[in-house]
């Protein structure tokens, strides 16, 4: 039912139910013995459906969404792997479920178990001394990880490190988080190949310098080839290298981020781990750190001695930065990815990554430009059709690959180019896969030449076409009730 | 070969023929020779699905699942059956975030609907489209009222859960925020106390309902007070409770956050949850995390879309307010179906259920002659209660009969020896609450 368009409230009707409760027992006792100025007086507009009508409901609107096992989800800098099924099978079981996080240590020792390990496999696959699971994704990762620089510097009496060096080429979370730790951007020019200017870097130098974020490879999919003479800098100043893991899954067994003179780091499990990006969450943005910082890692943290597990709070930590231990459930399944591969597996995906994507770019870079040549990691950019007399921009390309049945690219993302086109294949695709997806880029091409307004009107197949985003932003139409408001003063 | 790779012995031949190489490792000549990797990482061999479905079955025989008694921001509600189904649909369970919005109407309809229920449950106007978990939300509430009122101090309630507490100490320490606490009296916020602290440096009144005793406190009056100063009143709370109690905007809450882990989210260790925010519609342009709204397509079709933007951090970088970038959106999902199963009567139905459990136990346990009152003031589903037991027997007892509850409160704050915390859900039956009873009034020292 491509044409399903109900909102549940649209279903509601008077006397309708989808639980299952039991009676009252003790009915002696009843919510109105509080007194009256405790409690809601005013109506809950919440639908009143069948489970049927639930069912239906949310299947339909399923599916109008695209997902990994739809087709190929190209896109760039967000690691869009497959999320084995195996993963979800685990972490249903119901031993997982029922555990209350302030339950004594002894009696969740399998959880402290797998909090343990897997941060020492992500210890040793980033060449770092240690790890926390607690934060919730990517962006609470970075956070955390300048908390950690931050309390680093205080801890030696050093107040005035208040500045953070960020290349212009980094994802706009970096400069954010930066500000949310109540310290300051500085940033670093690009050169013409994409990586860091270290002429521009060395002139920002100074003892006021807390530290650098680098993403590596950079957000244009290039491995920053002066990595080690960048951290020397930056450390010969006093200051610390942060590695934002977002691209690590070209690393994978390759390189490790700790051997190239990175100090922090946090990992998007949802990215390099596999596990499902869920409509935009719940993931996981572990940070590890070298020896010297490990005092710093947030509460609570997990450890172990005689065998035992044990829960720590420490003083020395920089504090908390989530109520209990993270998104459990997620570095569960993380950990079973890295149990299913293993050792003799886990080395194969940075190289198979980055083939895909190598094999992507110079399939295309006849039609697509391609602003910077050689050799690109797990993800490849372009800088729209290399035809601009058609008037066919980067946006109307992605919305005609929709048409074909693929993800569209990330687009307008670096920031680097007007009209980037970032492709990222990982390593789960076939070269059939890939064959299909070049065809239809090529097309595209072609289309834009000698049928430019198919293009431009795309997409044509999809449940929806283009949106009017001028209308949503002005007419902030944001729940149920405002819509009432809008259809009957339409009226 | 594994059978998440898809590359046959032909294809890698193929494709490196293509490149004009003869080893994939040739790809890397970027990486300086002596920071590469050579070798096999010190990890685990990989294991076939048996394997792990041994390894953790075993694992999990290393956890004892437990009838929950206690509370403390995490409650072991009921949870339907069909919501699992539905979440595990690959549709939602593995596409990103809904930048396309021509094959993510699913996703962006699901946020709307749960949008139109959190602004339902808080009675106030608009909900962006979840957070992390309910401290990181009151934390990034704290934020925004610093955004807005250009004001570096923050006056919070020393009645909140102390891992609320804990991150917005966190979180404010980096960012320069400084907190001052007021204090409590009968387990309750010092209502007097606030009158004479709050000033004109302080951004926002942090208050929590239930608050960490249970006791439901009274707000009524605290948002004129914070107005009267040009700050905001924020109010922390159990979204699944107001369904009962008088809502954050009854109160006249500038902001509404919390957890909605009450929701029928499986305790899981303590996550995933979900955190939601819900602001008056005047602060909506100053409100982190993504926003989902209503517009139509070229062809006049209803359809949604993330909008505000510009207030996001992928577009204002540093001058942005939060860095945050997703929601816990699978969980906002997950929330969404829930209460469309459950809609207004079930909703209040399982709160009714659990606040006569609770009061059942806690008429019991003083009966007990072992507990006594630690404070009198309302309460819902989760109360506090006083005993001289010493605390290791009480945890040993609950322990050895298969019941997590008693949480002692010493735990986080050792002037509060000898309170306990205790949370009773409609889950709960009858013999299971009579079983506890006569395990801890059979208690001797």
């Amino acid at each position: 039912m491509v044409n399903y368009t109900k909102l549940i409230f649209e279903q509601s009707v008077q006397g309708r139910m989808g639980y299952s409760l039991p009676e009252a027992v003790f009915p002696c006792y009843s919510i109105k013995q509080l007194s009256s100025s405790i409690l809601r007086h005013s109506s809950l507009d919440l639908p009143e459906v069948s489970e049927l009508d639930v069912l239906r409901h949310f299947t339909n609107i399923s599916n109008k969404n695209h997902g990994v096992e739809t087709g190929f989800y190209p896109l760039g800098s967000c690691t869009m792997k497959y999320n084995p099924k195996m993963n979800e099978e685990i972490a249903s079981y119901p031993a997982f479920n029922q555990l209350h996080p302030l339950q004594s240590p002894l009696q969740v020792q399998g959880v402290l178990k797998v909090y343990d390990e897997l941060s020492r496999i992500l210890s040793e696959i980033s060449g770092l001394a240690a790890y926390s699971l607690n934060p919730f994704a990517g962006s609470q990762g970075e956070l955390t990880g300048l908390m950690i620089m931050k309390a680093y510097h205080e801890s030696r009496g050093d107040f005035k490190r208040t500045k953070v060096l960020v290349p212009d080429s980094a994802h706009g979370t970096n400069p954010a988080s930066v500000a949310v730790c109540g310290m300051q951007v500085i940033e670093i020019k690009s050169t013409d190949k994409g990586t860091v200017d270290l002429e521009d870097l060395k002139n920002h130098l100074s003892d006021e310098i807390a530290g650098m974020m680098l993403t590596n490879p950079n957000t244009i999919g290039i491995f920053e080839k002066d990595i080690c003479e960048i951290s020397k800098v930056v450390h010969e100043t006093g200051g610390l290298m942060y590695y934002d893991g977002a691209n690590l899954n070209a690393l994978l067994g390759m390189a490790r981020p700790g051997d190239m003179g990175f100090d922090i780091m946090h990992i998007n499990l949802h990215k390099t781990f596999s596990t499902p990006h869920g409509g935009g969450g719940p993931g996981s943005g572990p940070v590890g750190v070298v020896e010297k910082l490990v005092s710093f890692l947030p509460n609570p943290r997990v450890k172990h001695q005689d065998g035992m597990y044990y829960v720590e709070h420490s003083k020395d930590a920089l504090g908390q930065v989530s109520g209990f231990f993270g998104n459990f459930k997620v570095w569960l399944r993380a950990y079973v990815y890295i149990l299913s591969l293993g050792k003799e597996h886990i080395k194969e995906v940075g190289p198979l990554a980055t083939l895909n994507a190598n094999y992507i770019k110079d399939s295309i870079k006849d039609d697509y430009y391609l602003p910077i040549e050689g050799f690109c990691m797990h993800e490849c950019v372009f800088d729209g059709l290399i035809d601009q007399s058609t008037g066919v921009k980067t946006l109307d390309v992605a919305k005609r690959l929709l048409d074909f049945g693929f993800h569209a690219p990330t687009i307008y993302f670096p920031l680097l180019f007007h009209q980037s086109i970032m492709i990222e294949p990982t390593e789960v695709e076939s070269k059939q896969t890939l064959d299909e997806f070049i065809q239809a880029m090529k097309l595209v091409a072609h289309e834009a030449r000698t049928n430019p307004d198919v293009v431009k009107n795309a997409p044509h197949t999809t449940p929806i076409s283009r949106i009017d985003e001028v209308y949503a932003a002005k007419k902030m139409i944001l729940t149920y009730k405002d819509y009432l408001a809008e259809c009957a003063l339409q009226k | 070969m594994h059978k998440y790779f898809p590359h046959t012995e032909h294809d890698l031949r193929e494709m490196l023929s293509f490149l004009g190489i003869k080893d994939i490792k040739d790809l890397f000549v970027d990486i300086p020779e002596h920071v590469r990797f050579h070798g096999d990482y010190d990890i685990p061999t990989g294991m076939t699905e048996m394997q792990l479905r041994h390894h953790f079955q075993e694992l999990a025989k290393l956890n004892r699942t437990l009838t929950v008694f206690s509370g403390f921001g995490a409650y072991d509600h009921y949870e339907p059956s069909v919501i699992n189904h539905l979440v595990s649909r690959q549709e939602f369970l593995t596409s990103y975030t809904p930048y396309q919005p021509e094959v993510a109407q699913g996703t962006l309809q699901y946020i709307f609907e749960y949008q139109s229920m959190i602004t339902a449950l808080t009675g106030l106007d608009v909900s962006n489209a979840s957070m992390y978990d309910g401290p990181t939300a009151a934390a990034e509430a704290m934020f925004m009222a610093e955004g807005m009122t250009k004001r570096k101090r923050f006056l919070v309630s020393t009645t909140i859960f102390p891992h609320v507490k804990e991150v917005l100490r966190t979180y404010a320490h980096y960012k320069g925020v400084e907190i001052d606490y007021i204090p409590m009296k009968d387990g309750h916020t010092d209502i007097e106390e606030l009158k004479s602290m709050l000033s004109k440096e302080h951004s926002a009144i942090f208050v929590q309902k239930t608050n960490l005793f249970g006791i439901i406190e009274d707000h009524s009056t605290l948002g004129a007070l914070a107005h009267s100063m040009g700050a905001l009143l924020i109010v922390y709370a159990d979204i699944s409770t107001l369904s009962i109690l008088r809502t954050p905007g009854e109160d006249d809450a500038d902001i509404a956050i919390g957890d909605c882990q009450s929701l029928g989210i499986p305790l899981s260790f303590g996550g995933p949850y979900l955190g939601y925010m819900a602001v008056k519609k005047a602060h909506v342009r100053k409100m982190p995390g993504r926003i989902c709204g209503l517009s139509y397509d070229k062809f006049g079709k209803r359809s949604f879309v993330l909008t505000l933007q510009a207030r996001e951090q992928h577009i204002r970088r540093e001058k942005a307010n939060s860095n945050i970038c997703s929601n816990q959106s699978l969980m906002a999902l997950y929330v969404t179906i829930y209460l469309s199963l459950m809609g207004p009567h079930g909703i209040r139905k399982v709160n009714e259920l659990s606040y006569q459990g609770a009061h059942y136990l806690y008429d019991q346990l003083l009966k007990t002659g072992k507990f006594e009152v630690a404070f009198d003031q309302p309460f819902l589903k989760e109360f506090t209660i006083k005993s001289l037991i010493p605390s290791h027997l009480i945890q040993e007892a609950l322990q050895n009969n298969g019941f997590f509850g008693a949480y002692p409160l010493e735990q986080v704050n050792e002037e509060f020896e000898h309170l306990y915390n205790f949370a009773v859900t409609e889950k709960r039956t009858v013999e299971e609450i009579d079983r506890l009873v006569s395990v801890l009034g059979g208690l001797s020292w």
